[in-house]
Order: C-alpha cells, then structure tokens, then sequence
C-alpha cells in the first residue's frame, strides 16, 4: 500500500483527520527546508505538500508568489527539490511527501525522468496546478508505473460533470479548493464547502483534503469537521517570511503554528467522534 | 464587400471541406500546441466561454451587431495602401500596407476587443479585465469597456507603465483602472500573470479580454476569428486591386494576434508565403531578444503548450525588446504549428534594424508606424529587393507609432 494510502486508512481507523502544511522548498533558503520539514512531522503534520519554485506561479497569491520568487532567487530548481527529498528520507519513511508546482520545469526534465528520479529520491505524489485531467494523460501514464500519485483539484466552479470525471483518473486524494481565487485569498465559506464535500464524496470514493483560506485553529477546525485533510498554506509562508532574516527560528514558529492546528483539528474530531 | 455575418454563416463543416485547414480540435489542440492547461478553478469558465462564442459565431444578430461596430465604430474597412514610394525606393517587391493603424484607437487590437466586449455582454458579465503591454490592447479594452458602460481593470507590469505612459493616461481618462504589476519580470507575461489571478478570483462578473492569440482555449481561436477581419479584407482588396493574390503575407509577431489575423484567410493558399517576424532585440546570439519561435523550446506556460524562451529548468526567461508589445516569452500555439508545418516562416529583426525602418517609412510615406509594427517593416524592407517588381508583399500595418514617440525621442538622444 502506498504511503498516502496508508496514512489515510490508519487516520479513518483513528477517527482523526490530517493536517497537510504546505511550504515552498528552499524558502528562505535551501538549508531551512529538510529540518522544517521534519519539525513539521514531529509538531503533528500528517503529509507535507512541498512546492517547487516556478518563475510564472499563475495560481498562487502574493505571499506564496514572494516565496517562490526567493527560493529562486536562491538557485532552487526541482532537482533541488528532489534532493531536498531524498535527505529527508533518510530519517522519514513514513510521511507522505506530495511535490505541488507547474508543468513546465516537469517536462524541461522530461516526463519520464522526473517520474523515475521522484519516485527514487521518495516523493509519493505530485499536484501539477495547471494540468487539469484532460491534459494529464501523458504524465498521468508516466507517474503510475512509478506507484505516483497524481493528486487533482477540485474548485467551487467543478460540476458535478467534472467531479466525475477527476474522480475516474484521481488517486491518493484530491484537493478542494474552497474560495475562488488563488492561494492565500480571503474568505472560507464554510457551509459552502459542507455542500460540495457532499456532493464530491458521492462521485469520488478517495479522501478530500481542503485548502485555500485557512488561516488559523479556527478555521482549521471548522475544515475538519468536514474534510478528511486540512490543508495550510499561505499562513505558514507567512510565519516563514516574517522570520526570513533570521532564518534559524523559522523552525520553532512553524512548529508552534503547526501544532497549535493540530491541537484544534483534534479537538474537532473528537467532537465530531462524541454522539 | 462580403461582411463578416456573409461570410460566418457559411455552416461551419463546410467550411472546413472547403479550406481544408481545420485547427484546433475540439480540446483547442494546434497539432501538439495550444490546449488548456490552467487551474480546475477556470475549466468550467473556460467551457461556458467556448460554448459562447462557438453559438454566437453562428448567430446572424451578433454577428450583425458586430459588423455594424467594425464599420462604424472601428472605421473598418481598413484601406490596403500601396507603398509605391518606398517600394521603389527599396527597388523590388511591391509593397502593400494594410492600414489597421486606422483603427479606432490606433491599432488592430481594437477587432478584438469589441467582439469579445459583445461576447461578454451576451454572457452578463459587468466587468472587464485585459493584460496589456504597449498599452494598445488595454486602450482597446478600455475603449470599448467605455462605450458600454462596463467596468475595466487593465494589469501592466510596471516596466511598461514607465515606457509607455501616454497609453496609461489614456486608459484612465477613459475610465479603467490600470494596475502596475510589480511581480516577477514586471513586464507583459506578469501582467498576464496577475490578470489570469483576477479571473480566478472574480471568474462570476468577470469577463477576462485576452490581447493575444495565447490563453488556454479557446482564447487562441477566438481572437483569431476575431482578428481575421485584416486578412478578409485584405485578401479581397488585393484581388480587386491586381486580379491575383500577394506573393507574401508579412506580419510582427508578439503573442500573435496580427499575424493570424493576417494569415489565416491565406492559410489555405499554398502559394501564398506567409511570414512572421520576431523581436531580435540586440541581437538572438545575445541572448537579449523576444523570439521564441526562431530561438526558443516548445513548454508550458498561461495555459497553452508552445514555444517559449525558458532556462535548462524550465523557468520562463526575461525577454527584452525594444517595443513593450513584443517583450513576450511565448507565442500563440498556432504560431507553434505554422512553424513545425513548414507552413510558415518566422525570423526576427533587430532592435536597431526595427527603429531604421521607423524612421525609413515615416520619411517616405508619411506614415508613423508603431514599433512593433516596425519590425515587420524591417524584413518587408530587406525581402523587397529580393523579389521582382511585379512581386507584391502585404505587410500588416498593426498599430501606429505615436504612443511610442518617447521611447523613439530617448533613444535618438532627445528629450520632449
Ligand atoms: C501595434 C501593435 N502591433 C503588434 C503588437 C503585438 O501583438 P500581436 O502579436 O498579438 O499582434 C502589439 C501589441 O501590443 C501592438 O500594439
């Protein structure tokens, strides 16, 4: 069983839904991101979605934009990213790693080598931003033989048309995207997304995992008492840029932030486990 | 003169056994170019916007309504010119000017702005966004926002709000407000960027006019059909005019939209060469140039496969060209396909062989080219000769110079 799959039963089995953080790799500077990744793991994070740096982010808002732009500015490329992987393997077998980015440094590095040197250094699946499953065919065919998964998004704007259609190609889990706008935007409508959960976990048998405005242990629980996955972005980056100047405490803030979700993602589920 | 509600209403599957040439497919796909590649969030936009316009492409009133604006509005028919002055001066190919200059607004974005302005009132939308570089389109947008009374919102990076202020001031004046785009490169492809963000964001009222042939689809088709127009009219004017069509199609090429626009009516003209021309800047083996079609890798980037200029990592490069509508990292993926079809050519031009024929064409015809445009003018003036008398070129006059007298002023060393 792959390891997303893994986690997802033995989180079902425990009642409990999983905390997602996302950070860009190398922000604010290559040597931050393995130990933050592993203090993530250890404050409580269940995956971690790690993105790799594109000079052209069409679907991320300032804040992620500004870290992409200084881990560029830091030489970091996907190959980076994957070493960044493979060391973080060496102390972590068992947390999902899922790489979020574009197309275009993926086929630069073409399909099929990214996928044989992913799957090698660790990765357990990726999420390209701009290839929405009519156009995923050919990496779709190039990551499966590598046990990759291609996670896929789901927006508000998703009919019930196209629900179906991403639930026949999708696996591992898929990503609601719960506010029309890009990474970091504003205002979560929670019984919005109540409504389309419902109508996504019909169509498609795989976990959801919702991401886009939350910002705090608030929103985070009021996620989790509807999604199998809470996702968290920006405000990570968030934490992460307010210390770019000292980058030695970046660690310990994420950590707090982390665990602090953690603490009130728990807290929603046992209220959702009490009859 | 055929008019376009004429000419569309021909069923479309007859027209395709008559020209032959048939691209995109139905998922916007140019041979391996084009397509959608764009975030969930825009599909089911994308899907309603190419339901639109393929149904009113078809519908006698819209497409009478936007004949009457391209008439009245727009001031088209657009003459076709023939440069005898300079053509001898050149001494060779004569050359044939199609005026899109004349334009209401100065430059042929405006045949796509008032068709998608009318799409996007058909569909209810209340508001309009566009990216622009020159300033051109997004005058174009504004315009036509304006006239019907909807709200604009125009994304420029901030390195062409520098360079081509007049333009800015002129969208404001007609009531748009301009976003100076300070990611990234800070120039045409991050305002495209920031703009494809807006429409993520506020995809309910929002109608996004792309200024260019690229997009995801069915932007590439759609200003394409829109722009058209120029090679209709020029293809009959040249008939009219000498009894046989142009021996070449010339046009600068940017994201695309002037040159489709110009060659498409051709396409199934085997005798007819069509080319198109790209920003050199100072030169490809400077590396400092825009043509992706002549130096760059087919990639990924604002929604469609094509070429692109782009680092070992697929990072999207810094462009740099002497005219702000032509600093752009990628093409329209038709473009692409004309390329690997051998159906056209692309090659490009300097920045100091464009400004020379700025100057080389307003001297001998009176007539202020844009710069963009200018670099069309440059291959038109080094084919000529190579070509006989009785040889004729249409060159696609897209815009005029006058938003570009201040960049023109300080590179001559002079201050207005
Ligand atoms: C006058 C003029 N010509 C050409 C272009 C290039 O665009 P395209 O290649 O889409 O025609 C522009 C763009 O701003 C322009 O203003």
């Amino acid at each position: 069983m792959s390891r997303i799959d893994g986690l997802f039963e033995r989180l079902r089995g425990q009642g409990r839904t999983a905390l997602i953080p996302f950070v860009t790799a190398g922000d604010p500077q290559p040597d931050v991101t393995v130990a933050l990744m592993h203090r993530m793991v250890a404050a409580g994070a269940d995956l971690i979605e790690l993105g790799v740096p594109f000079s052209d982010p069409i679907a991320d808002g300032p804040v992620i934009q500004r870290a992409t732009e200084r881990a560029l500015a830091a030489g970091v490329r996907l190959r980076d990213v994957l070493e960044m992987v493979r060391a973080f393997r060496t102390q972590d077998t068992v947390t999902p790693v899922v790489l979020m980015g574009y197309l275009n440094p993926i086929e630069i590095m073409g399909v099929e080598t990214f996928a044989a040197e992913a799957a090698a250094a660790g990765v357990d699946g990726a999420l390209v931003v701009d290839v929405p499953p009519e156009e995923a065919a050919e990496l779709a065919g190039k990551l499966r033989p590598h046990a990759l998964d291609l996670v896929y998004l789901l927006a508000p704007t998703s009919d019930a048309e196209r629900i179906a259609r991403i639930g026949g190609v999708a696996s591992g889990f898929v990503y609601y995207v719960a506010v029309k706008g890009v990474t970091g935007a504003g205002n979560l409508d929670i019984d919005g997304v109540g409504a389309k959960l419902a109508e996504i976990r019909a169509r498609i048998p795989l976990p959801v995992g919702v991401g886009f405005g939350i910002k705090d242990g608030e929103s985070a629980a009021r996620v989790a008492a509807v999604a199998d996955a809470v996702i968290v972005g920006s405000a990570i980056v968030e934490r992460i840029e307010a210390l770019m100047e000292t980058p030695a405490a970046i660690a310990d803030a994420v950590a707090d932030f982390i665990g602090a979700l953690r603490q009130a993602i728990d807290a929603a589920d046992r209220r959702r486990e009490a009859p | 003169m055929a008019t376009i509600a004429d000419e569309m209403q021909q069923p479309v599957a007859a027209e395709a056994v008559q020209t032959g040439y048939h691209y995109p497919d139905a998922n916007g796909h140019f041979g391996r170019y084009g397509g959608r590649f764009v975030p969930e969030t825009l599909m089911h936009p994308l899907a309603e916007l190419t339901d639109a316009y393929e149904r009113y492409l078809k519908d006698p009133a819209f497409l009478a309504e936007l004949d009457n604006d391209l008439r009245d509005y727009v001031g088209r028919p657009s003459p076709l010119y023939h440069a005898e002055r300079w053509s001898r001066e050149l001494g060779g190919a004569q050359i044939f000017l199609k005026r899109e200059d004349l334009n209401h607004t100065g430059a042929h974005k405006v045949n796509n702005t008032v068709g998608q302005a009318l799409l996007a009132k058909r569909m209810g939308k209340t508001r309009i966004i566009a990216e622009t570089g020159a300033g051109q389109h997004g005058v174009a947008s504004a315009t036509v926002a304006a006239r019907m009374g909807l709200e604009c919102v125009v994304y420029m990076g901030e390195v062409d709000v520098a360079r081509q202020r007049a333009n800015v001031y002129r969208m404001r004046l007609l009531g748009a407000q301009v976003v100076s785009v300070k990611s990234g490169s800070r120039t045409l492809k991050d305002a495209l960027n920031e703009a494809m963000r807006d429409w993520v964001t506020n995809v309910d009222n929002t109608f996004y006019i792309i200024g260019t042939v690229a997009g995801p689809h069915p932007y590439p088709a759609m200003v394409r059909d829109f722009q058209a127009v120029i090679g209709r009219e020029a293809r009959t004017q040249m008939l009219e005019r000498s009894g046989r069509l142009p021996d070449v199609v010339l046009a600068c090429v940017g994201g695309g939209s002037n040159a489709i626009g110009l060659f498409y009516p051709f396409i199934d003209d085997a005798d007819v060469r069509m080319i198109g021309v790209e920003a050199g800047g100072e030169g490809i083996a400077s590396g400092h140039h825009a043509a992706p079609l002549c130096a760059g890798k087919p990639g990924v980037l604002h929604g469609n496969r094509t070429y692109l200029m782009e680092d070992e990592n697929g990072q999207i490069a810094a462009t740099h060209s002497v005219s702000a509508g032509l600093d752009y990292p990628g093409v329209g993926p038709e473009h692409a396909w004309l390329k690997d079809s051998g159906r056209a050519e692309y090659i490009a031009v300097s920045d100091d062989e464009a400004l020379a024929a700025f100057h080389g064409l307003t001297r001998t015809e009176g007539i202020m080219p844009a710069l963009e445009t200018s670099h069309a003018l440059a291959y038109a003036a080094k084919l000529a000769p190579t070509l006989r008398r009785d040889q004729t070129i249409v060159v696609n006059l897209s815009g005029r110079g006058d938003k570009d007298m201040d960049t023109v002023a300080q590179l001559d060393g002079i201050v207005l």
